[in-house]
């Protein structure tokens, strides 16, 4: 049986125009390990992750490259073995689950054709035993009642396992996992990478884990190498590249990566990475890095050796200190007034169903106060309840001493403009008929300000969210994720706010847009005494950040308190749980 | 969460015209339905005679001057052909007009005030999408004359159900999202929000649909004629004209409005 | 059992729509500004006879109680008396429903399997030669009226360049349609030309979408061959859709034999409302209207069932 997974040379084109979306791609996997295929989105990684399977997307071709499964070149397989070998030779496990099984078959079907297609097993119930044993590995049950389940019927953690069985099922020697603990909670999230690690070491596969998240890299794979645009910038072992990353890329990523040890304020990058048909000839990363030169943007620089198994594409290795950048400990609190939010017994819920119970919080001006918890823990119910997006609860809050009323469209302008709502999703929150500056004037239109003044008023709020005055004609279509979310802030800005409630607005982001608008809204708190309520399920990025802390679970708040008291110190067994599954990769470089 | 939310689609109008306009069968379509709306307008100008005279021999084909010959009146059919297409193009816009102007309005407002008023709204729905659309015209027609008004009213009655179910399913997918839960927050009004923020986003749908819609009143309307309800039963209707001379050879099934 | 009380609820939904719908024909009757015993007995009658007429049918009696007696009657089975013949409506009615049904069954029977391949086909081959000439041929046909259609056919296969089939079919009210089989070829022909098109794009875009779905590419990189990829993961999810179009074009399908069968005389239950219409004969517009109607609500009925049991996910979550 071959091992070993070995990527010579790879480029995928795009058919109609031959732009590159990956070029130069040389990986080496060893049966047995995991190595760690780490970028953020659009840089390629699922793409090169296809190639494997010798699959490309529609529009797109494999252009040139060999993939070896130990001795065997595959890409050079005709499409009839291509496909013999896909679930057989090598497996895909996808990203979302939910989307990748089947709606309208039952799981047990889904299983055992992929045995009966790469003729596994003499017999049906041979089959049968083989798929009972997948489904002991991956720790579902095996009876035959469960086996006739829809996918629906099925929790998320479930239908992962059930695709990592499915994966597994034929033994493989190579396996490719694109991102497949996205969208799952903490502690499925543990469960599932503890399975991928055991099967991987039981079956000797050569595994390509791709992902964006750099802690959930740190504790699972043995090498990693690091994407941009592409190109692979930089690779080697795990605990060089994140001890001694060299890639300025590398080094801005880990020093954007919230970390629930340790305590650096997390530092963003500005700008995007160039898309497929817009690189330079140069450095792809020229354009963003600090210590671009002439002679980087004139030529590719080509793989530097810089330790055993550790190199980069780099020519300025030597001119970077040794250690990541941390700027000082975060901020101690400054400019905390009195009490700006009261919530008192807050129970919410949705045609009966409470979500919320009992929930009571205070915010008090020029505090960041942080609302943790998982997915169904209520949290965003408690948001938009204050916001006035939700009218089915009951309890008391206070906003500034008064009690506000359920509906916003009740309460009187102050405290509609005193409240402002930043939504998750960049793509949403924005009118795509509008024009950037029609959207964020639009509440001091409602308030009948002077054109003039609502031209100077929009210039000032763009500059404070650090988006060019020019933007202001764009639609939201032409702006990246992060500026979409940055003028959602501006929008909020204008209507002059005592507090922003930012609904899980990092978290359709790439880490290092994320750490850059996190560091815009410190920014906005320090310079304008803002109060914020941060909703998130991302516990580590709430560390560098806010001051109070409370965690959600169910619907109840199970431990409120200062940030660093709770995480260093935590009493409750959830918030406790919580924080151990939590990946960190200063926990796991140790 | 941290999945990575995919971007939507690009919908401002004009990017979305110019795409639609480099498909072939946009272009065939297009070019038809214009030479047909040259036909329908200019038509009634250039006719060497009026639709009524007449000038030889029914059913006659060899007739100088008169390239397709005469119908069973002796009629010059060229002429009533250029002519005919006038009545049912107006009358179809009309009707179509006013069906999209109550199914949109209707449908938006289901979408977003949801709850009972979508029930309602539905419900009526539902009871008028029981007939098909000529059969809801013709027994309009066999209570009343049929005149342009009542033909346009009972089309546009059997349009505005069938445009408002599929403006209330595109506006409910827009009125999910966030940015229109913001301008509810800063309270504008329903109205508002209704015609600013959710209409400009159904715009796709909804010119598809118009078109669709538009197609089909021509069809109901010049198959109203051909059962003999034409508001006028003596003049040229393309409709009245091919069944009037059915028995006889000498029709020219012209009639294709191409989407 | 969930289904048996989801059927049961959709059941009723459709009765009350029927009887609005039943609410709404009688209004619209009422509003008939003539007056029928004016219009049966013509201009050269006494005013005695036409008030004896007005007795007779009950037209003094206020509006509500006119309603009843007609919508009870016709649960009871009698569905009235047209103005015109005299004749029960019931024996009026009897053979030429069955022709309508065979004309309609039979054209279903050929649109949509049909449809259904070339939608599916044109899906998989995707811009390639058979879709563009599908697609465009679609379009085109799915364009024109059925007179348009019909009259072309004959022009086309019986009158002027062909004379391979009759242009009329040549059936009593009392014979079975099958007496003239050359006769039906031509309504059947117009009918399948009227509704496949439209049909088959509708499965062409769910066929695309499902092609485009994460678990067609997931069954793909799973090693599935086409045939299991399309038959095994790809059908069961486009039937749902597919029902609910089905469904709809068989109802439309009844509301275009009233055109069909008045250009090939097929003497159906379209061609007597046209005629009806005509004549304002208007115990028999009523009943035929709620008769299609009918039908309309019912294949809704069937479309919404079937769409909920072919869905696994629906089918499940029924309380």
């Amino acid at each position: 049986m071959s091992s070993g997974l070995r990527i010579l040379n790879l480029r995928v084109n795009v058919i109609e125009s031959g732009c590159d979306i990956v070029d130069e791609v040389n990986l080496e996997i060893p049966a047995g390990s995991v190595l760690g295929l780490v970028g953020e989105s659009g840089s390629g990684k699922t793409t090169v992750g296809l190639a494997v399977l010798g699959h490309a997307r529609r529009g797109v071709e494999i252009a040139s490259g060999e993939i070896f499964f130990g001795e065997t070149e595959v890409l050079s397989y005709d499409a009839e073995k291509k496909r013999l070998m896909r679930g057989a030779l090598v497996s895909y496990v996808p990203q979302d689950p939910a989307s990748s099984l089947n709606p309208a078959l039952r799981i047990g079907t889904q299983l055992r054709e992929v045995l009966e297609a790469h003729n596994f097993g003499d017999s049906t119930d041979a089959r049968t035993t083989r798929i009972k044993e997948m489904m002991a590995e991956v720790a579902l049950p095996t009876d035959d009642e469960y086996l006739e389940r829809y996918p629906h019927q099925l929790s998320g953690g479930q239908q992962q396992r059930v695709v990592l069985a499915m994966a597994f099922a034929c033994r493989p020697s190579v396996i490719v996992l694109d991102e497949p603990t996205t969208g799952l909670d903490v502690s499925t999230q543990e469960h599932v990478l503890r399975t991928v690690r055991e099967l991987a070491r039981v079956y000797g596969v050569a595994a390509l884990y791709i992902t964006h998240d750099l802690a959930v890299v740190s504790e699972l794979v043995d090498e990693v190498a690091v994407m941009y645009a592409g190109r692979i910038i930089e690779q080697g072992a795990v605990k060089d590249i994140f001890e001694n990353p060299v890639h300025p890329y590398t080094r801005h990523l880990v020093a954007a990566a919230p970390d629930i040890v340790g305590d650096h304020l997390i530092i963003g990058l500005a700008g995007r990475a160039p898309s497929p048909g817009k690189r330079p000839i140069g450095c792809v990363f020229a354009a963003r890095c600090e210590l671009a030169s002439d002679e980087c943007r004139s030529q590719f620089p080509i793989s530097v050796e810089i330790g055993d198994r550790h190199s980069a594409r780099c020519i300025k290795i030597g001119q970077l200190s040794s250690n990541v950048a941390t700027p000082s400990r975060l901020r101690t609190n400054h400019n905390i007034g009195d009490v700006l939010v009261n919530i008192e017994g807050l129970s919410a819920g949705y045609l009966g169903n409470l979500v919320v119970r009992d929930v009571s919080i205070q915010i008090r001006r020029g505090q960041c106060s942080a609302l943790v918890g998982e997915s169904g823990s209520g949290k965003t119910t408690v948001a938009r309840c204050l916001g006035g997006l939700h009218s089915e609860w009951t309890g008391k809050i206070l906003f500034e001493g008064q009690e506000i009323a359920k509906s916003s469209s009740r309460r009187p302008i102050d405290q509609r403009l005193g409240i402002q709502y930043i939504f998750q999703n960049p793509y949403g929150s924005l009118n795509p008929r509008r024009t950037v500056g029609d959207s964020i004037v639009r509440p001091l239109e409602i308030m009948g300000e002077s054109v003039s003044e609502i031209g100077k008023q929009l210039n000032m709020v763009l500059e404070q969210v650090s988006l060019p005055a020019s933007y202001a004609s764009k639609y939201p279509d032409q702006l990246s994720g992060g500026e979409r979310q940055r003028v959602a802030i501006a929008r909020a800005l204008i209507s002059k706010p005592e507090l922003l409630i930012c609904d899980e607005v990092t978290s359709a982001l790439d880490v290092l847009v994320q750490a850059s608008v996190v560091d815009l809204l410190s920014d906005l708190q320090k310079n304008l005494g803002l109060a914020i309520l941060f909703i998130t399920h991302n516990l580590p990025l709430v560390r560098s950040f806010a001051d109070e802390v409370a965690v959600m679970s169910e619907g109840k708040v199970v431990e409120y308190g200062f940030t660093e008291a709770i995480i260093d110190n935590p009493q409750n067994k959830y918030t406790r749980r919580l924080i151990s599954s939590t990946p960190s990769i200063l926990r796991s470089i140790k | 969460m941290n999945k990575m939310i995919e971007a939507p689609e690009s919908v401002r109008p004009i990017g979305l015209i110019r795409k639609a306009l480099q498909l072939r069968r946009t272009k065939i379509g297009l070019t038809v339905l214009l030479v047909i709306m040259a036909f329908a307008i200019v038509g009634p100008f250039v006719a060497p005679h009026t639709q009524t005279e007449f000038i030889d021999m029914p059913n006659s084909l060899d007739i100088p001057g008169a390239l397709f010959g005469t119908d069973y009146l002796g009629q010059d059919v060229w002429s009533r052909f250029l002519i005919g297409g006038r009545s049912i193009l107006l009358l179809s816009l009309g009707a179509t007009s006013l069906g999209l102007a109550v199914g949109i309005s209707l449908g938006l407002i289901a979408a977003l005030f949801k709850g009972r008023i979508d029930e309602l709204i539905m419900r009526i729905f539902d009871v008028i999408l029981s007939f098909p659309q000529i059969l809801l015209a013709l027994l309009l027609v066999s209570m009343f004359d049929a005149s342009p008004w009542l033909t346009i009213l009972s089309v546009g009655l059997s349009t505005t159900p069938r445009v408002g179910r599929v403006i209330r399913g595109a506006a409910l997918s827009v009125v999910e999202r966030d940015f229109v839960h913001a301008a509810a927050a800063l309270g504008e009004s329903r109205f508002r929000i209704l015609f600013f923020e959710v209409l400009p986003n159904v715009t796709g749908p909804l010119l598809v649909e118009a078109n669709l819609r538009f197609t089909y009143s021509i069809a109901t309307i010049a198959s109203l004629a051909f059962l003999g309800f034409a508001p006028d039963p003596t003049a040229a209707n393309w409709g009245t004209m091919i069944q009037e001379n059915s028995a006889v050879i000498v029709v020219q099934p012209w009639e294709q409005c191409c989407l | 059992m969930p289904i048996i009380k989801f059927i049961s609820r959709r059941l009723g939904l459709g009765v009350l729509t029927l009887f609005a719908v039943s609410v709404l024909i009688f209004l619209v009757t009422q509003a008939f500004p003539s007056d029928p015993a004016q219009a049966i007995l013509g201009r050269e009658t006494t005013p005695e006879s036409l008030d004896a007429l007005r007795q007779e049918l009950g037209l003094y009696r206020p509006a509500v109680v006119q309603f009843g007696d007609w919508f009870f009657g016709i649960l009871r089975g009698d569905f009235g008396k047209s103005f015109v013949t005299q004749m029960q409506i019931s024996e009026y009615i009897a053979a030429r429903v069955g022709n309508s049904l065979f004309l309609m069954v039979v054209g279903a029977l050929f649109s949509i399997p049909i449809s259904i391949a070339v939608g599916a086909y044109s899906a998989l081959k995707r811009d390639k030669k058979f879709d563009t000439i599908s697609s465009t041929s679609s379009l085109v046909l799915a364009a024109i009226p059925e007179f348009v259609m019909g009259t072309a056919l004959i022009m086309f296969l019986s009158t002027t360049v062909f004379h391979l089939l009759p242009a009329i079919t040549l059936i009593d009210a009392g014979e079975p349609p099958w007496a003239d089989l050359s006769g039906i070829v031509l309504p059947v022909l117009t009918l399948v030309l009227a509704v496949t098109p439209y049909v088959s794009r509708t499965m062409r875009a769910s066929m695309i979408e499902i092609l485009e779905s994460d678990y067609v590419e997931m069954a793909r990189l799973k090693g599935m061959s086409e045939r299991v990829v399309l038959l095994r993961h790809g059908l069961p999810n486009a039937l749902g859709p597919v029902f609910q179009v089905i469904a709809l074009n068989l109802a439309y399908l009844a509301g275009g034999t009233v055109i069909v069968e008045r250009l090939f005389n097929f003497p159906g239950i379209g061609s007597a409302l046209a005629d009806s219409v005509r004549a304002r004969d208007l115990p028999v517009i009523q009943f035929l209207t709620l008769m299609i109607a009918g039908v309309y609500v019912l294949m809704n009925l069937i479309a919404d069932v079937a769409t909920v049991l072919a869905t696994p996910r629906l089918r499940t979550s029924l309380k």
